[in-house]
């Protein structure tokens, strides 16, 4: 039997779209990798100085992506262990202890802030700097321990919403079977809900930490610059992959520059991707041992 | 006792962390609003709002960069939209197995890219393919612009739409098999009747994503800051507004509107989460 006109109108548009969007991410990612492979090498990070003498820190590295990493890695770090404990206990309150009406209004709030452009996070951060500037000490000024603070703003809602959804989906017998047994409620939710929910808060947190990665207009305004080495402390200026990426596609200045941008970018991309398939691989395999345990 | 004691503290410390993440929210609009309080009093505030922006003459007005923001934001959603909707049809309905789960992981992984990594892309290959074939201005346009946040704003708006899909009851489709529906009935029966409330939501929340986004409007829709009167004319955003800002004078009216911006930006994505959370609680009830 022939399909009627508009079900094969449905399958034409829908298989249409479907092979649009593969080629367009496909063209994206198939330009990087054409252009920027051959970038890819010790040379690209390193540049002059050996590699050794640059990951002990014993030299500076100059011309290479070494510090623009460095930066990253430091502010993911920080960020994280600033979101991490935040917003894996408000997660918990909210799954477990909040009444309706508390609950309501606090994932009204975090929706709002996971809504928020993070260049608006960026700006508060800017801001907060210029009060404590005018008001505390006149050193202060936008730094990596700024950046890492309004980063942590921007990806705490992830995490509280995963922990709350990863909380909450647990099934009911999980949830009765320590109380049964006499456990009290925070004996329930450490030793039982928390490890059985595990596998997916921490695919959250490993996903909140590509956020961390990729973001660039936060640290725009907070404290990242072109060249600054290797952030000497948590008070200084830092290089950041993604903003070297931006400033080589707004100024660079000849060909090699240009060249270096498409190796940032495709390290970047490769970070990232990275990240994602741990994120995904943790949530599958870890999820389905638990499954079977219960 | 002492039982009560820790269960009385570790509820102290997770209500506390709680009101701690909802004091960010609020925190970030008092700072907004605080900041921008000195314009607002100066009664400026229609002339930022109307004038053009040119600071050499004493005039700071973000229409242009307001207007640019919803001719970028809208532009990206009309182009995102359609490809969306047919992605999810394909993932939900048309091909829910095999190839509509690859696509729906491809998906998953398209929001792992990073926004500066299309950003970057755009200026290299797609301002250059832009200006060639309309052979207009430098290839930095509105159109630009959108062409590249329409495909950044997909996985938005594909996996809520698949996901609205999906709440549609069994027992609907199952009726509507029993009954001899073909897929594209059962599509406009019974699946957008019922789903509607979540389509709009995806909508809502592409549009809040392509508003929000800075890096991909900063690099390729040129910044220019006259009201943009065609789609290949260049354009500002709010968003990238705010981060070309580098005043040094903190007490400069220049630099007290992007708190401006910042109010603006803050205030329309949060009408939209609160527009988002209606019509979500309309669809499961």
């Amino acid at each position: 039997m022939k399909k009627p006109f508009f079900d094969r109108l449905l399958v034409a548009f829908s298989w249409g779209c479907a092979l649009l969007l593969i080629s367009a991410v496909s063209i994206i990612i198939g330009f990087l990798v054409v252009k920027g492979y051959k970038t890819i090498n010790l040379d690209l990070i390193f540049a002059d100085t050996r590699p050794l003498d640059g990951l002990l820190l014993k030299r500076q590295v100059f011309g290479g992506l070494f510090p623009a990493i460095i930066g990253t890695l430091s502010l993911i770090l920080l960020a994280i262990s600033f979101a991490m404990p935040v917003g894996i206990a408000s997660g918990i309150y909210l799954s477990e202890y909040a009444p309706a009406n508390q609950k309501w209004f606090f994932s009204l709030m975090v929706d709002i802030l996971a809504g928020i452009p993070s260049i608006v996070v960026g700006l508060f951060g800017f801001s907060i700097t210029i009060f404590l500037h005018h008001f505390f000490s006149n050193r202060i000024f936008p730094c990596l321990l700024i950046s890492a603070l309004s980063l942590a703003f921007l990806v705490l809602p992830y995490i509280v919403k995963t922990t709350q959804t990863a909380m909450e989906s647990l099934p009911f017998q999980v949830r009765l079977t320590a109380p049964a047994l006499g456990a009290t409620r925070l004996e329930n939710i450490i030793f039982v809900l928390l490890p059985t929910a595990l596998s997916d808060i921490v695919s959250g947190l490993v996903l909140a930490i590509g956020r961390c990665a990729e973001d660039t207009a936060v640290i725009m305004l907070t404290g990242v610059v072109a060249t600054a080495g290797i952030p000497k402390s948590i008070f200084s200026n830092f290089e950041a992959l993604p903003f070297y990426i931006y400033y080589i596609a707004s100024e660079y200045s000849d060909p090699s520059e240009l060249m270096k941008g498409y190796g940032a970018a495709l390290i970047l991309l490769l970070i990232c991707s990275g990240l994602f398939c741990i994120a995904h691989w943790i949530k599958n395999t870890i999820d389905q041992k638990q499954r079977f345990s219960y | 006792m002492r039982f009560a004691v820790k269960e009385n503290l570790a509820q102290l410390f997770f209500s506390g962390a709680a009101v701690l993440s909802g004091a960010a929210t609020l925190l970030i609009l008092g700072f907004m609003i605080l900041l921008s309080l000195p314009v607002l009093e100066s009664g400026l505030l229609m002339n930022i709002l109307t004038d053009p922006w040119s600071p050499g003459h004493g005039q700071f007005g973000i229409l242009a960069m307001i207007v640019g923001t919803l001719y970028i934001a809208g532009l990206s959603l009309l182009i995102g939209f359609p490809i969306s909707l047919g992605c999810s049809f394909f993932i939900q309905i048309t091909s829910p197995h095999g190839p509509g789960k690859l696509l729906k992981k491809l998906v998953q992984f398209m929001t792992a890219i990073p926004t500066v990594i299309y950003g970057f892309v755009g200026v290299f290959l797609l301002v250059p393919v832009v200006r060639q074939v309309f052979s207009y201005g430098s290839g930095m346009s509105i159109l630009t612009a959108s062409l590249m946040l329409g495909i950044l704003i997909c996985p938005t708006m594909i996996l809520f739409f698949s996901q609205s899909f999906a709440r549609v009851p069994k027992n609907f489709l199952l009726a509507a098999d029993a009954l001899g529906g073909t897929p594209f009935q059962k599509l406009i029966y019974v699946i957008i009747p019922h789903a509607w409330p979540g389509l709009l939501t995806g909508l809502i929340l592409g549009f809040g994503r392509a508003m929000g986004d800075t890096l991909i409007a900063l690099m390729i829709s040129g910044n220019s800051v006259m009201l943009p009167s065609s789609i290949l004319d260049s354009a500002r955003t709010l968003t990238a507004h705010i981060a070309m800002i580098i005043a040094a004078d903190f007490d400069s009216i220049e630099f007290k509107t992007i708190f401006i911006c910042g109010s603006v930006l803050y205030l329309l994505t949060s009408c939209g989460i609160l527009a988002a959370r209606i019509l979500d609680r309309r669809q499961q009830g």
